[in-house]
């Protein structure tokens, strides 16, 4: 490690986190908890930035647009998620500007310049349509939706209630995207919706995507294809969206294939948050943090650690992973600030519901190195199925809510639940490298 | 050669690969098996095929990710349509497997 991280006696830390989401507030509570001695002695301090005030329960973007919620139901002031009334942890709502790698602060575009000891990166991922020839043209949220924003999600609640026949095609147009089950859910969830409501021979479903399957990795391709077909959803594999006509209501692609659509339900491009594009060598590409996947370290300095949505770490963007990667970062950041070396205890976790309609899900647990495989969980006996369809699993996706607001959020460890990665498979030879 | 025979052969070699013939181990890979899993899917690799897989490849074990289209056409040098012609239907997927590296894949 190049720069010690460990203050002088009586000198005061300065925690900075990007980000009041998930991950970000997970971290806010976590360190207020692990440091309340230090923050009421003032030897510490967290600030916490987030561009806005709204906290939206993300998972339940998938329910609005089939009315299961309300967008009321699913967004609550961010401050109030975060540690209130502790002396030494502040709220700002501000537009982040850049981070100053090299002199350790943080600019926000109002001016203000915030120094930290420790930097969190926890601005997640943004949704960038226009960044698809044609997307946000004519048709945008007429005919063309995403459900990734509130916004999204709500103008797509009205066209489904109006929508009565025709080809609903539901499209990824390329990794990564955040909870990359989602736009599959969406298809089953259509599927479920429309037969509720009597019409489901007169509304054709398509999932267009640009990996070769809906399942990619073997078990649980296997174990899941019969969903498409029982659910009569036709699939367009090997599809990379070129262009979105929405005046004639097609998809064409880069090797000039087309896909006709009445209402397309599209997951645009994703992105880091702008400001990563501006902090020198903090981010890649596609503005995603470079960190170790395992210490969660940032490569540009050993001060800055990133999690949740806005790392290119190799694993889901999903918020079971950023908790399961904030119960093991507070052990690094304690690490670090002890002196000693961060460890690589993150192995890509990651624990995902997938609704499957008909008031049924499925429930996924994998990382870097093992594939989704079926079993029982927690523990092997249950009382959940891996990779299988169960009611029970639905109750548990619903019940995700109140956990999640109440249990995750805080920073309190879930009963049963180990940030990493155990082996639930029912049959020890099914445990394998993943392919 | 047909795929069939050049698996055959992998695996005389020790070279570990999945059922649909993508390298597991990418430090397996030399320049002269990528040359053999393209003749495997009916490519024969030239100048511009070997900056989009040199890129995937370097990617890849830069960030335990491999790129995808957008990021091919964008940093690659060769644009997206260009890539679909040197890698018909599938570049990420093609260049991944003659690059030595895991498909592309989703969460499950």
């Amino acid at each position: 490690m190049s720069a010690p991280l460990r203050r002088p006696d009586g000198a005061t830390t300065a925690f900075v986190i990007l980000g009041a989401g998930t991950a970000g507030t997970i971290m806010a509570n976590r360190l207020a908890t692990r440091y309340a001695e230090q923050l009421q002695a003032g030897l510490v301090h967290i600030t916490v930035v987030d561009q806005d005030g709204s906290h939206i329960y993300q998972p339940g973007l998938l329910f609005v647009p089939f009315g299961v919620y309300t967008p009321e139901e699913i967004v609550k002031p961010r401050e109030a998620q975060l540690p209130r009334h502790v002396d030494g942890v502040k709220y700002l709502q501000a537009t982040i500007e850049q981070v100053d790698v090299a002199a350790n602060k943080v600019l926000l575009e109002d001016g203000v310049t915030l120094p930290y000891d420790i930097l969190i990166v926890a601005t997640g991922t943004r949704i960038v349509p226009e960044e698809t020839e044609g997307m946000t043209g004519p048709g945008w949220r007429e005919k063309v939706f995403d459900f990734y924003s509130l916004e999204g999600a709500t103008a797509l609640h009205d066209a489904l209630e109006k929508f009565e026949r025709g080809h609903l095609v539901v499209n990824v147009i390329d990794m990564p995207i955040k909870c990359p089950v989602a736009p599959l859910e969406f298809a089953f969830l259509a599927d479920w919706y429309f037969t509720q409501k009597g019409r489901r021979d007169d509304v054709q479903i398509t999932y267009v995507t640009p990996l070769d399957g809906a399942f990619t990795k073997p078990v649980a391709a296997e174990q899941l294809s019969h969903l498409l077909t029982e659910k009569r959803i036709e699939l367009v594999p090997e599809f990379a969206v070129g262009q979105v006509d929405g005046t004639e209501g097609k998809l064409v692609s880069w090797d000039e294939r087309e896909v006709p659509f009445d209402l397309l339900v599209t997951i645009p491009l994703h992105r880091g948050a702008e400001y990563v594009a501006r902090s020198d060598g903090l981010g890649d590409d596609l503005d995603f943090v470079k960190v170790d996947a395992r210490t969660l370290q940032a490569k540009a300095a050993p001060n800055i650690f990133a999690l949740g949505d806005a790392t290119d770490a190799p694993t889901s963007k999903a918020g079971s992973v950023a908790h399961f990667e904030a119960e093991l970062l507070m052990e690094n950041i304690d690490r670090a600030l002890r002196g000693e070396p961060v460890e690589p205890t993150f192995d890509g976790h990651a624990n995902c519901f997938i609704e499957t309609g008909h008031n049924k899900a499925l429930l996924i647990d994998f990382n870097y190195d093992t594939e989704p495989l079926p079993g029982s969980f927690p523990f092997r006996f249950g009382p959940m199925k891996l990779l299988e369809e169960s009611r029970l699993n639905h109750l548990g996706k619903l019940a995700f809510r109140w956990v999640y607001w109440n249990m995750l959020l805080p920073g309190h460890d879930l009963p049963g639940i180990s940030p990493q990665f155990v082996s639930h498979a029912h049959r020890d030879d099914t445990v394998g490298a993943n392919h | 050669m047909t795929a069939t025979m050049i698996e055959n052969t992998l695996a005389e070699r020790g070279i570990v690969v999945d059922k649909e013939g993508f390298l597991q181990q990418p430090e397996q890979w030399t320049p002269a098996l990528g040359e053999e899993l393209a003749a495997s899917v009916g490519i024969t690799m030239g100048p511009r095929h070997w900056e989009v897989v040199n890129y995937m490849r370097n990617t890849f074990l830069e960030s335990g990710s491999a790129p995808t289209i957008r990021t091919l056409g964008a940093k690659s040098g060769v644009p997206v349509k260009e890539l679909y012609t040197l890698f018909p239907k599938g570049p990420a997927k093609l260049a991944a497997k003659i690059g030595g590296i895991p498909k592309p894949k989703g969460c499950i």
